[in-house]
């Protein structure tokens, strides 16, 4: 289980970019993170990855406080970060160094073969297209079998049929080991067909608004009613997030008026 | 079917061809002004309208040069040019990339020496000669440090910003990865620094060979530099041709051992370039 206690972060340069999260997420949960830009999303997850350790607060994952980078733990960035130096498979075992050759071998063939990319296991990263870069990104993360998986806007940078290509693709990957995943997105509709929940950041601090469970059975249809009113849901939780934090003063007022006309 | 299959078989041969063709022409086309100049002025002396003593026809050089190769002076002058410049190459190379390497990864180090250094920077190299004479004599030991000098400057700035521009994004992927500080280095800082090293290498083995020439011009009884003031005294045009043809043979060759050594590495680049 992934404990968040009071994560809050100053920057050095004094933007204080969280101002204490707290959440509790269980192993295999998929949690969505959603909120207006700058509002802390990115900062929060490199606190929870140990790349960029919180200022205050704790980060526990299975009651081991995570200050550095953690073997349990998997990040994807928005870009693929593929080393272009390294052919296919070499970036997709890259995080199995210190393992046997014949292991490494296999586990590299497996992933690839789970990505659909075992034809382009000798390729340069230049020779991939950005969805097949983004797929290879996503072995590369999940070979070393992590029991957190980060996502910071992975799939943002495609176009948007390859980034539905690419949920329903990590719903599969995700299915064989079932790790924790946190992503961030910006995308409601991406949020809704992946997540248990959707947690919705506001600014300035950065903090968590507000909480929306996804109660939806997979595979989602993201054609439904159901869909469609949990989308609405979040939506109005946004909204008001992104209102509050332009008027902090009477901000509260108008917050709950939002609500009142929303509901 | 067979017409079929044969016309398949013949199409990827035929656009190979021309393909194949303009892979020679290309570098052919280069050729064609300085041969042409060769053979006209080699044709004028020919005809008796210049002498061609001053500026010795290509026939006159060629014999020349091979008059100088048969009696073994010209491998000899080769040899101890060559040896100059590995010498002074082996010096600068190692001092600017341990010097540029800690310049690179640690910005105190940098904001220490990096100063200091862009203003010996400034200074024409050649300037340095008649201390470097004081100080060592003028046989091979201010030779040597001369050259070591010029290579050195392209190296420690090649390496120093190849090093400062190693992209952030894939340092952090090492971090996320958990790599050591050498397995960081090895896996990622030196892939990623390696192209620009190997451009400065490149850079910094030109500029030995220019101030090789220079050092044995001011005073040497052996090298290729020494045939060009031989060349000069003796009134003999075609024996300094014959150096100069010399140098730009073993100059070419030694950059080009470099490029090969390091082709390996950098495969993955000509893919970037092929884009
Ligand atoms: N390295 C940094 N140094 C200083 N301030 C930073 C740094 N990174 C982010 N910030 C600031 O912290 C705040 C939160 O940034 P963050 O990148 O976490 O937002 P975000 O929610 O991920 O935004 P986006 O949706 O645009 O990616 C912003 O005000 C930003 O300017
Ligand atoms: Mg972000």
């Amino acid at each position: 289980m992934l404990v968040l206690d009071r994560v809050s972060k100053t920057y050095p340069n004094g933007v204080h970019a969280l101002g204490g999260v707290s959440t509790e997420v269980e192993l295999g949960e998929i949690v969505a993170v959603i909120g207006g830009s700058g509002c802390g999303k990115s900062t929060l997850l490199r606190a929870i990855s140990g790349l960029d350790p919180a200022s205050e607060g704790t980060v526990l994952l299975d009651g081991e406080r995570i200050t550095a980078p953690h073997e349990k733990i998997g990040i994807i960035f928005q870009e693929p970060r593929l080393l272009p130096w390294l052919k296919v498979a070499g970036n997709v075992g890259f995080g199995l160094g210190d393992r046997p050759r014949q292991e490494r071998a296999a586990r590299v063939a497996t992933a690839l073969k789970r990505v659909g990319l075992a034809d382009k296991a000798m390729v340069w990263p230049r020779e991939l297209s950005g969805g097949q870069a983004q797929r290879v990104a996503i072995a590369r993360a999940l070979v070393p079998r992590p029991e957190v998986l980060l996502l910071d806007e992975p799939f943002s940078a495609l176009d948007a049929f390859t980034r539905t290509d690419l949920q329903d693709h990590l719903l599969d990957l995700w299915a064989d080991a079932k790790p924790t995943l946190i992503l961030v997105t910006h995308d409601v509709d991406e949020a809704i067909v992946l997540a248990d929940r959707v947690m919705v950041m506001c600014p300035r601090p950065g903090r968590i608004f507000d909480e929306i469970e996804v109660a939806l059975p997979r595979p989602r249809d993201r054609q439904s009613a159901a869909f469609d009113f949990v989308k609405r849901r979040v939506l109005a939780a946004l909204d008001r997030s992104l209102s509050r934090a332009v008027a902090p003063a009477d901000g509260e007022a108008k917050a709950s008026a939002g609500a009142a006309l929303w509901w | 079917m067979t017409i079929a299959a044969e016309q398949r078989g013949a199409m990827p041969a035929e656009r190979a061809a021309p393909r194949k063709w303009a892979r020679l022409a290309r570098p052919a086309l280069g050729l064609v002004l300085p041969v042409t100049l060769a053979v006209v002025w080699e044709f004028i002396v020919r005809m008796g309208w210049a002498s061609g003593r001053l500026a010795p026809p290509p026939s006159v050089i060629f014999a020349t040069f091979v008059d100088l190769a048969r009696s073994g002076d010209l491998q000899r002058h080769t040899l101890v040019t060559l040896g100059r410049v590995a010498a002074g190459f082996g010096i600068g190379v190692s001092v600017a990339t341990v010097i540029g390497a800690a310049a690179g990864y640690s910005p105190l180090i940098r904001r220490l020496l990096d100063p200091s250094l862009q203003a010996l920077r400034a200074i024409p190299s050649i300037a340095w000669v008649p201390l470097f004479v004081l100080w060592l004599g003028i046989f091979e030991a201010s030779k040597v440090l001369l050259i070591a000098v010029g290579v050195f400057f392209p190296v420690y700035l090649g390496l120093m910003g190849a090093i400062q521009s190693v992209d952030r994004k894939l340092v952090e992927v090492g971090r996320a990865f958990r790599l050591s500080d050498v397995a960081m280095v090895r896996r990622i800082l030196l892939p990623a620094v390696l192209p620009a090293y190997v451009i400065s290498l490149r850079s910094g083995l030109g500029l030995g060979w220019m101030f090789v020439v220079a050092a044995e011009l001011m005073g040497a009884s052996e090298g290729l530099g020494y045939l060009l003031i031989d060349g000069q005294e003796l009134g003999k045009p075609a024996e300094i041709v014959a150096a100069i043809v010399a140098f730009a043979i073993v100059g070419k060759a030694t950059d080009w051992l470099i490029a090969l050594a390091a082709a390996p590495f950098l495969r993955w680049e000509d893919v970037v370039r092929q884009e």
